[in-house]
């Protein structure tokens, strides 16, 4: 069997393509950081409520992005949701630890997010700290029955 | 009736027959044994069945991103949830739109080729008297044929996403105006890459064998005339296409319908 | 036939679905001849040859190759055996992403280790034999149908090998090419002292070239002897088949009704 250059730098190429694209669909597409993984820190806070946030949901503060939503469970306990998040590394030790949790939601029905409003405690929130202040996901269907009970009044 | 349940029954075991033939064949062909010269063959393969394919799936892909990008624009915007639109493009082709369309098109141009080759091989008595020389062509013919589909397909697969995302932001964020990062910081929020990006490899790692494995089966099994070739070309790309798409079911629901 | 023999086949019988092909057929090919075995198309020559090849297996009796029954042997001795066997197909089948040279090549390469400047001499030798030796970087899509063929007759000799088959190796060769391969099998077989098996129903040409002829017709051996012998043979199916009459023991007509009724056939049973 003859060897081809040609047709062996085309095979190449298209293999390079494939692996390049893989990449791409990793870092750009899914967002998977490169980083070392411990930087970022882990905070939890129990919600009421969380509506439909999902796991990988973005956490904000003043609409920037800070993190992501690791996890979320029932905490059999109180019967509340407990939503785990990895904050940034950056804000280690800067949030005060009666910072504020609220679900919200990206547009009328966007996706929901978490939104972190920073406090004035002097004691700082770190790793495995417990986010005490927090605001539960609006359900449309409650907001709609309470403007109807309103409205009988 | 009777006659109508005898050959009822006939075609059952012509089926039967036909499937327990095509799973010795793959069997036997798969498990062959690496060699210098075989690597050569397969690159050869690569080469036509992958490196041929790159084209039509570039521009399929980014057809197929156009196209969703504006369809979803126009949905979306009605929620005022048009930031989502990178999410809902990156979302549908990587998990099914890539993986399907990339392999549906893999059948027509590259499977169809398969046969045709091989069939003209039977036919030219190509494929007996390279037995007859010594040489099984289950291994020289049929395996670096089998492990270059296999291969070819889950990269183009990765590529037609890849210029997908892109047509679909050239008509998104070029055109109709989404903010580019919203575009992107939604898309990263919502794909995961082992359950999005890699279930879709999965997907088209099956795909690709599974089309191959038709596609060099129905040469290597057709009636060697010119009639025989054609109809086991069609047959090819009408198998594949149904066999793809009812995986593709199969697939899904397995990795995402967990319902639980 | 006191010559030693080569291929023996002993009381062969093989069936494909309903239709028997062969029906207890006895041959015996002497080593170093050239034997013919002819009969009219349809009578599963390539067949026989499949048989010999190992290729398919008899529903009852055997083939003997120098003494070793063809289908008791392992896969391994069956490739083993085969080195020793060259085919000629009716097409050529020559491998069509190849081109000549490396076809020629392809059996030197599967089966020796000899290096690529020895390999380079075997190949031209016999690309010389067939008179192509310039036509080596062709591929076989630029070939005649008679280049094509006398390139796969240099591949099949390329091991050296002691049995040759040939099938049908002169059909629809114009007379040029015909003469040329007509000429080159003889050739050959003297120049390498191998023993030949010529399957074909061209008559005249297999019978310049013949020793010894068989003559199969409804799975069965029909006749045989040498060439001279068939021709002064006075069966009626023997002279039908070597003299090419018409009409004879084989039929012009399909079988049917008798012509005159059915061309008076009442209007309402016309088929």
């Amino acid at each position: 069997m003859k060897r081809n250059r040609f047709l062996e730098l085309g095979v190449g190429l298209f293999m390079l393509a494939g692996i390049l694209g893989l990449v791409f669909l990793g870092l750009r597409v899914s967002g998977l950081g490169v980083g070392v993984p411990n930087d970022t820190f882990t905070v939890t806070a129990n919600f009421a409520n969380i509506g439909g946030l999902r796991q990988n949901a973005k956490v904000t503060m003043s609409g920037v992005r800070v993190g992501k939503v690791t996890s979320i469970q029932l905490d059999p306990k109180w019967f509340d949701a407990k939503v785990t998040m990895e904050i940034d590394a950056d804000y280690d030790g800067k949030l005060s630890d009666d910072t504020a949790a609220a679900i919200l939601t990206s547009g009328l029905l966007g996706e929901q997010y978490i939104g972190l409003t920073p406090g004035g405690s002097p004691d700082m929130l770190h790793d495995g700290s417990v986010i005490h202040d927090t605001q539960q996901a609006l359900v449309l269907e409650e907001l709609i029955q309470q403007f109807v009970s309103n409205m009988a009044k | 009736m009777i006659d109508r349940i005898e050959r009822l029954g006939r075609a059952t075991l012509d089926v039967i027959g036909a499937i327990g033939r095509a799973g010795l064949f793959l069997v036997q062909s798969i498990f062959c044994l690496p060699s210098r010269e075989g690597f050569y063959l397969w690159i050869r393969q690569m080469h036509f069945v992958g490196v041929m394919s790159v084209a039509i799936v570039l521009v399929s892909g980014v057809f197929i991103g156009m196209v969703l990008a504006l369809q979803g624009f126009t949905i979306l915007v009605e929620f005022g949830a048009d930031e989502a639109l990178g999410q809902m493009v990156a979302l549908s082709l990587v998990r099914e739109l890539a993986p399907v369309v990339a392999a549906l098109l893999f059948a027509g141009r590259a499977g169809s080729a398969l046969t045709a080759e091989i069939g003209l091989m039977k036919a030219t008595e190509q494929l007996t008297s390279m037995e007859m020389i010594g040489v099984d062509p289950l291994r020289r013919i049929v395996a670096p044929r089998l492990w270059a589909g296999f291969v070819s397909l889950p990269i183009l697969t990765v590529i037609f996403g890849v210029v997908g995302i892109w047509g679909g932001h050239l008509v998104g964020v070029d055109w109709l105006g989404v903010y580019d990062g919203s575009y992107w910081s939604n898309m990263q929020d919502s794909v995961d890459f082992v359950d999005d990006v890699l279930n879709g490899m999965v997907k088209s790692l099956v795909f690709g064998l599974v089309v191959t494995w038709i596609a060099v089966f129905q040469g290597y099994d057709l009636v060697p005339t010119s009639e025989g070739i054609s109809r086991a070309t069609t047959r090819t790309v009408v198998y594949a296409s149904l066999a793809v798409l009812g995986l593709d079911f199969v697939l899904t629901a397995l990795m995402f319908g967990d319902f639980g | 036939m006191d010559d030693p023999i080569m291929v023996e086949v002993k009381n062969l019988h093989f069936a494909r679905g309903n239709s028997e092909i062969f029906r207890g057929v006895d041959l015996k090919i002497p080593l170093g001849k050239i034997t013919a075995i002819m009969g009219p198309s349809g009578t599963g020559k390539t067949t026989l040859l499949k048989l010999i090849g190992g290729q398919l297996v008899p529903d009852q009796g055997q083939i003997l190759i120098d003494g070793q029954d063809v289908h008791q042997l392992s896969r391994r001795s069956l490739f083993k055996l085969r080195r020793r066997m060259g085919m000629l197909f009716q097409s050529g089948a020559l491998f069509s992403d190849l081109d000549v040279f490396e076809n020629v090549a392809f059996p030197l390469r599967v089966h020796t280790d000899l290096p690529n400047a020895m390999i380079r001499d075997i190949v031209l030798m016999k690309l010389q034999a067939v008179g192509l030796r310039g036509a080596r970087h062709l591929m076989p899509s630029e070939l005649s149908g008679g280049m094509a063929r006398r390139v796969a007759l240099a591949r099949a000799v390329a091991l050296d090998p002691d049995l040759v088959l040939y099938d049908e190796p002169f059909v629809g060769q114009d007379p040029i090419s015909m003469g040329v391969l007509v000429q080159l099998i003889k050739k050959v077989n003297l120049a390498l002292g191998l023993t030949a098996i010529v399957v074909s129903h061209d008559i005249k040409e297999t019978l310049t070239i013949a020793d010894y002829v068989y003559i199969i017709a409804d799975g069965k051996v029909m006749a045989h002897g040498t060439p001279q012998t068939l021709d002064v043979n006075d069966d009626a199916h023997v002279k039908q088949f070597v003299h090419g009459e018409p009409d004879g023991p084989v039929p012009f007509h399909y079988p049917a009704p008798a012509f005159f009724d059915d061309i008076l056939a009442p209007a309402g049973q016309l088929s």
